[in-house]
């Protein structure tokens, strides 16, 4: 039986496709069979960050309708041979995602791969339902700004109520992922602090992604940006995956460079 | 400026009527006995109008003076009477109680059925009273909630207290009809006695809250940021005042 992981965050832009195509490259590079599905249905980004837009031929919708089968569906990604896309149908809407139709494609998966990974839409409604509805693990993706810690809250109360595993009284397994990160921002009150979203949240700590060109590069190139172990970006989140897969290790890029430190304090 | 000893007020005031039917100096004092005992902590120095709209027995028989006595000794308060023919309000005022002049044809009040009498015992007096309570302890389990309550959830603790063992985010809402308690961070809306329990309070670790209110009184963030802000407190009502408390 495959893990289904549902990545979200209720509010948009906030670096869910991103940290799908990361994560979900990174389980993979580790062994794990693993197919990242895009339930953005109308708005699909998945394709673009991953750099399959022009392989796609069916899609999700296409599974659920029984218009094509599993592997027609299925993209292969080239960097990494046990890592597949599912990509969302752009002409169609969220209403096109059924409880059972979803079902039935998860079911279809879970005997092939060890990881789902469901890149949400942004909101709380049917499309986000859908994407979070028969997750094992939820990643909530959050920015360091106040709107975007209180989307997170709402998603996580809609977590613990219209899940499968809470209508059956179990528990989502819940990691926060703070992404774009500035802690020179934070030093100086812009931006909340990893302890302010932590006290507000009240979940682990799965990463902290630091703000980082790395990422934009990255996603125009259709890499995803785990694959650049020379940013800092890319380093946390194969931290983040790492942790994912168990591993206890400490969080980096959170504070202030010393480097950086004495590079204000001589006001270069 | 004078100081004013008093000021005369109109005002409404909610009296259990015994609405007399008939009269029998004996059995009236054991039938009182008798309905008092069903309901004691009802009727205890509770302000009673006797009412005579409905006699339609002999007056012959009827001693105004003996009647309020009867009732006092039924544990009883009689403060006025209410009603009855224009030859009685002389005798009724000996008694010392204030006379009310007929209510009209009120007949939407809810009779209570007398309790069974026994054959030998001739049924002579029936009371009535406008509000039948029924005496019983209700105890239900407070409510528990384990895990934080998130933004844009509500929990609603009927007839019970409301207890939040972590914290309770922006734009959440924690209802109860009792307390609530929250043993973390109090940053939404919390409400206890919403249905008009007064002595009902608010307690939380750190006070962060958009609202809080005490049977419906309530206050704002604002107010709040001047008085025991992220601290732990409580928040009580006085006087129909809301007052927020270092615990």
């Amino acid at each position: 039986m495959a893990k289904i992981i549902v990545v979200t965050s209720g509010k948009g832009g906030v670096g869910k496709t991103t940290s799908s195509a990361s994560i979900g490259t990174g389980l993979a590079s580790r062994g794990f069979k693993t197919v990242i599905i895009d339930f953005d249905v109308g708005l699909r980004n998945l394709d673009l960050i991953m750099g399959c837009e022009r392989r796609v031929v069916y899609d999700f919708v296409n599974v659920i309708n029984t218009e094509a089968s599993l592997n027609q569906a299925l993209i292969r990604d080239k960097r990494i041979p046990t890592l597949s896309i599912l990509p969302a149908s752009q002409t169609r809407d969220k209403e096109a995602l059924t409880r059972e139709g979803v079902q039935n494609v998860l079911d279809q998966l879970s005997k092939t791969f060890d990881y789902i990974v469901c890149d949400s839409p942004a909101g709380i409604e049917r499309g986000a339902q859908m994407a979070l509805y028969f997750a094992d693990i939820a990643i909530v993706v959050t920015n360091p700004e106040v709107s975007s810690v209180r989307d997170s809250d709402r998603i996580l109360g809609i977590l613990q109520s219209k899940s499968r595993r809470a209508e059956k009284g179990e528990i989502i397994e819940e990691h926060l992922l703070l992404t774009r990160y500035n802690p020179q921002r934070v030093a100086i009150g812009e931006m909340l602090s990893v302890e302010d979203v932590k006290d507000i949240l009240a979940i682990p700590l799965l990463g902290v992604i630091p703000e980082s060109e790395a990422v934009l590069k990255a996603s125009n190139q259709g890499t995803p940006v785990i694959h650049d172990q020379e940013s800092t970006s890319g380093m946390a989140y194969d931290d983040a995956v790492r942790r994912l897969l168990g591993e206890d290790i400490p969080h980096r890029f959170v504070d202030i460079t010393r480097k950086n430190f004495f590079k204000r304090l001589i006001g270069a | 400026m004078n100081a004013v000893n008093f000021q005369l007020k109109g005002s409404v005031v909610t009296a259990i009527v015994l609405e007399l039917y008939q009269y029998d100096p004996e059995t009236f004092a054991t039938d009182l006995k008798d309905r008092v005992q069903q309901a004691p902590a009802l009727f205890e120095h509770s302000a009673v109008v006797i009412s005579m709209d409905k006699f339609d027995g002999s007056y012959d028989l009827i001693n105004f003076i003996t009647l309020v006595k009867q009732c006092r000794d039924a544990g009883m308060q009689p403060i006025a009477f209410r009603g009855g023919e224009k030859h009685l309000q002389s005798a009724i005022r000996s008694t010392g109680l204030a006379w009310l002049p007929s209510t009209g044809a009120r007949n939407n009040d809810r009779e209570l059925e007398a309790p069974a009498a026994t054959p030998e015992v001739e049924k002579v007096v029936e009371t009535v009273v406008e509000k039948v309570v029924e005496e019983k302890v209700v105890h239900r389990a407070s409510k528990v909630l384990t895990r934080p309550v998130r933004s844009g959830q509500q929990f609603y603790a009927q007839d019970a207290d409301l207890i939040v063992l972590t914290n309770v985010a922006e734009g959440a809402e924690v209802l109860a009809d009792g307390h609530v308690h929250v043993y973390g961070a109090l940053r939404g809306r919390a409400l206890a006695g919403v249905r008009g329990d007064k002595s009902a309070r608010v307690f939380c670790q750190s006070l962060e809250a958009e609202l809080v209110s005490v049977g419906g009184v309530f206050m704002l963030s604002d107010e709040l940021r001047e008085r025991c802000w992220k601290q732990p407190s409580y928040v009580s009502l006085d006087d129909d005042q809301l007052t927020i408390s270092k615990i």
